[in-house]
């Protein structure tokens, strides 16, 4: 057993904490969230050169070959500054997508791209059902000689108002129940789709998205017509360990950031951290931080071992969706008024904490996994 | 990061195991919850013993095996899966022993090392005193020199398994002028000696676990003395830190957590089986999730020892942790049996032979045993998170 980085990763951790400590101070998250694109592309080429894009994509696609327990520091990092952008959505959902369902040709097309930062993507499985399941898929396709048309609607789909493509989960048309799912990558140019940005209150960018009658090439389909759902089955852990390690980071952070004040407020002519009450929060913070550290760390551990670990990943994001909650919100309570204004930084975490909740299963849904892996 | 057991590890898990199964094949005991802490058997540490499961981290030299902190926690996971009968040898194995090693002069870790891990001689911790429960700093039991012995006076209490055992670890105070904690010595005392009287106290699970000790003019030789005098409680501050590492902090009731998965898929209620009832699903997988971090925690802390440092805070933070999860479990426990959660062992109609409503009682005592939870919690934020202690 060894819960340490190795060297190479420490090297990551301290080189990614600097570039963001410089580069997306909580200034820029506050502006980025109230910008209309929300991601600066000079930043995202910075990031590109750095090679984070292509970061765990083989080197003939222009990648670095880091496995995923690399990225999760890497994304740990990306949690802790709150990084805003298209990252998680361009690398987790389309490059891993890709990745894993893409046939050599489709790689090579959109990988190297990815990789030098030239492209933003997308994956669109959620609709206005709201859940993760093949049933939730309403979205249809219908084959015609020239390749597909798809129609439906989206919600939830994180990044689409400036995704270069959409991997989009659609159903066969006369598919019934579960079966006939198929994965399409659409260029967002495409006639027929219509992006509508949503108002959500962690001020991430996630959009509905409409294909009416949108046509694609038969090239646009990822793996066969029958696998969207294994594809998406396949990517699911990855999709879910690397949220839960931007929540060990957004967790770490908003505690350094509560520690700090603990120290520093006087009241009643002593630090605030010297009550008791305060005392019992800050260490059941520390508790749930520490918790999903260890939590994320073996999952990704596993994951990049390639492991079975379904009950691991599901663990790590029922426990992760909770905490980061409780993490926050004792954060604030030990903030007192001024964490709830709009200058301080506490609320950008409290926000994404509600918010990586509530994405790729919650709590309750993980618990259910893990219940079901219990035999029960 | 590794999260795996080497090879070696794994056939030390199976090879303690088999010897585990066989046992209770041979009747030697049975799985139960809070087994291990009601259960002392010379003969059982004794073959622990034999198989260099005592004192597995230990010096050579005193008869040790200088296993890594990690093999000792494996070799813990299963004698507390199947609540092995460890009473006998565990509080030396856990404490005593790393204190010697730590603290105490050659002669002592010749004498007392090699016993420990033979499984000869059994030794009860005494800190607690009537009016120093969390607050050590304060006993007042007295060892005052006296030629070549010191004369100790006063009472411990609290004091488990000291009816059944050869020696008592005493926390004592050795200036009557000094400042509270630059004056408390550690000894070890046999009880045999001349004016200990030993008195038990029932717990409110009904079992006799907890004695109270009194000291009349006890004659002990200088050379019980462990460390130099009035360090007695810097040696403390140490020693707890082994003492709230343990895997037995999560462990306790883990037959009663095994059995009561089984027993919602067997049992129906309403015509359903009670494991298709989404409060029970969601609430077993929330333990469950909250268990398999608090393993973590305690490898965690079983590998921070194997890195030559001292766990301080992640150890509290450890017991904090698990002590909680398993206050829920027996609270969840006997919820999920309904009326049946009230019964205790030996009533006919007490499912897992009332394994629930035993932990229920058992469990009021994890958060204050061992330092209570809200002094752990201090422990975390003052020595982990470096925040200020308060003026007095």
């Amino acid at each position: 057993m060894d819960f340490s980085l190795n060297e190479e990763q420490e090297i990551l951790r301290n080189m990614a904490r600097n570039f963001l400590t410089k580069e997306c101070p909580k200034s820029f998250v506050k502006e980025m969230n109230e910008d209309e694109k929300g991601y600066s592309p000079t930043l995202w080429s910075k990031m590109a050169e750095l090679g984070w894009m292509g970061f765990i994509f083989p080197e003939k696609y222009g990648g670095m070959e880091g496995n995923f327990l690399d990225l999760s520091v890497l994304m740990e990092e990306m949690g802790r500054a709150c990084l805003p952008g298209p990252f998680f959505s361009t690398v987790i959902l389309g490059g891993i997508s890709l990745l894993e369902g893409g046939n050599e040709k489709q790689k090579e097309r959109f990988l190297p791209k990815i990789a030098r930062g030239e492209i933003i993507l997308t994956l669109a499985v959620t609709e206005a059902s709201g859940n993760y399941e093949p049933e939730g898929i309403e979205t249809r396709f219908i084959k015609t000689n020239e390749g597909y048309t798809i129609d439906g609607t989206k919600v939830f789909v994180p990044d689409a108002h400036i995704a270069d493509y959409i991997l989009v989960a659609a159903k066969a048309k006369e598919s019934k129940g579960n079966n006939g799912i198929a994965l399409f990558i659409v260029d967002t140019k495409s006639h027929g789709i219509t992006v509508t940005p949503l108002k959500t209150i962690s001020g991430d960018k996630q959009c509905e998205v409409r294909f009416e009658g949108v046509k694609i090439k038969e090239d646009a389909l990822i793996g066969g017509l029958n696998n969207g759902w294994s594809i998406i089955q396949k990517i699911w852990p990855k999709i879910v360990v690397a949220r839960c390690a931007e929540v060990v980071g957004g967790a770490q952070e908003a505690l350094e950031m509560t520690i700090k004040y603990a120290k520093e407020r006087e009241q009643f002519g002593q630090p605030i951290g010297t009550l008791q009450a305060v005392q019992h929060y800050c260490a059941d913070m520390v508790a749930d931080v520490d918790g999903c550290r260890h939590i994320t760390y073996q999952a990704s551990w596993m994951l990049s071992c390639g492991l079975s670990c379904d009950k691991e990943v599901a663990m790590a994001k029922a426990w992760c969706s909770d905490a980061f909650r409780r993490v926050t919100a004792k954060g604030h309570q030990i903030h007192g008024a001024i964490g709830f204004t709009e200058e301080h930084d506490l609320h950008l975490y409290y926000k994404k904490a509600k918010t990586w909740e509530l994405f790729y299963g919650d709590s309750n849904f993980h618990r259910e996994i893990v219940a079901q892996q219990m035999g029960l | 990061m590794d999260f795996s057991f080497t090879k070696e590890q794994e056939s030390l898990r199976q090879e303690v195991r088999d010897f585990l199964e066989a046992k209770v094949r041979d009747g030697e005991f049975q799985v139960k919850s809070n087994g291990w802490v009601e259960s002392h058997s010379q003969k059982f540490s004794k073959d622990m013993s034999s198989r260099g499961w005592i004192g597995m981290t230990w010096p050579k030299e005193y008869g040790g095996h200088e296993r890594s902190y990690i093999d000792r926690a494996i070799v813990m996971e299963e004698m507390l899966t199947y609540q092995a009968p460890i009473g006998f040898h565990f509080l030396a194995d856990r404490q005593v022993g790393p204190a010697i090693i730590h603290f105490g002069n050659d002669e002592q870790k010749k004498t007392y090392l090699p016993k420990i891990i033979n499984a000869d001689i059994s030794i009860a911790i005494g800190l607690s005193e009537p009016n120093a429960g969390s607050d050590l700093v304060s006993v007042k039991t007295t060892a005052i020199e006296q030629g070549d012995f010191y004369i100790i006076n006063g009472q411990k209490v609290w004091t488990t398994g000291g009816h059944r055992a050869d020696y008592i670890w005493c926390l004592v105070r050795t200036d009557l002028n000094a400042p509270k904690h630059k004056a408390l010595s550690e000894f070890i005392v046999d009880v045999k000696t001349p004016g200990i009287t030993i008195r038990p106290i029932i717990n409110m699970a009904g079992i006799h676990s907890f004695n109270e000790i009194f000291f009349e003019d006890v004659k002990v030789p200088k050379e019980n003395l462990v460390g130099p005098k009035n360090r007695g409680f810097y040696q403390l501050m140490a020693q707890v830190d082994y003492e709230r590492a343990g895997l037995e902090r999560l462990m306790q009731n883990y037959p009663l957590f095994k059995n009561l998965v089984e027993y919602v898929k067997n049992e129906k209620r309403n015509g359903k089986a009670l494991s298709k009832d989404p409060f029970i699903r969601n609430k077993l997988a929330e333990l469950e999730v909250e268990y398999q971090i608090g393993r973590l925690f305690c490898y965690h802390v079983a590998w921070t020892l194997s890195q030559g440092r001292i766990p301080n805070y992640e150890a509290a933070l450890c017991k904090a942790f698990c002590t909680q999860f398993e206050q829920r479990l027996s609270d969840a426990a006997t919820s999920v049996l309904g009326l049946y959660g009230q019964l205790m062992p030996g009533s006919e109609y007490a499912p897992m032979d009332g394994d629930a409503a035993d932990s229920y009682l058992w469990s009021v005592s994890y958060t204050i045993q061992g330092g209570t939870l809200e002094v752990l919690k201090n422990i975390v934020a003052t020595r982990g998170l470096g925040l200020p202690v308060a003026k007095s």
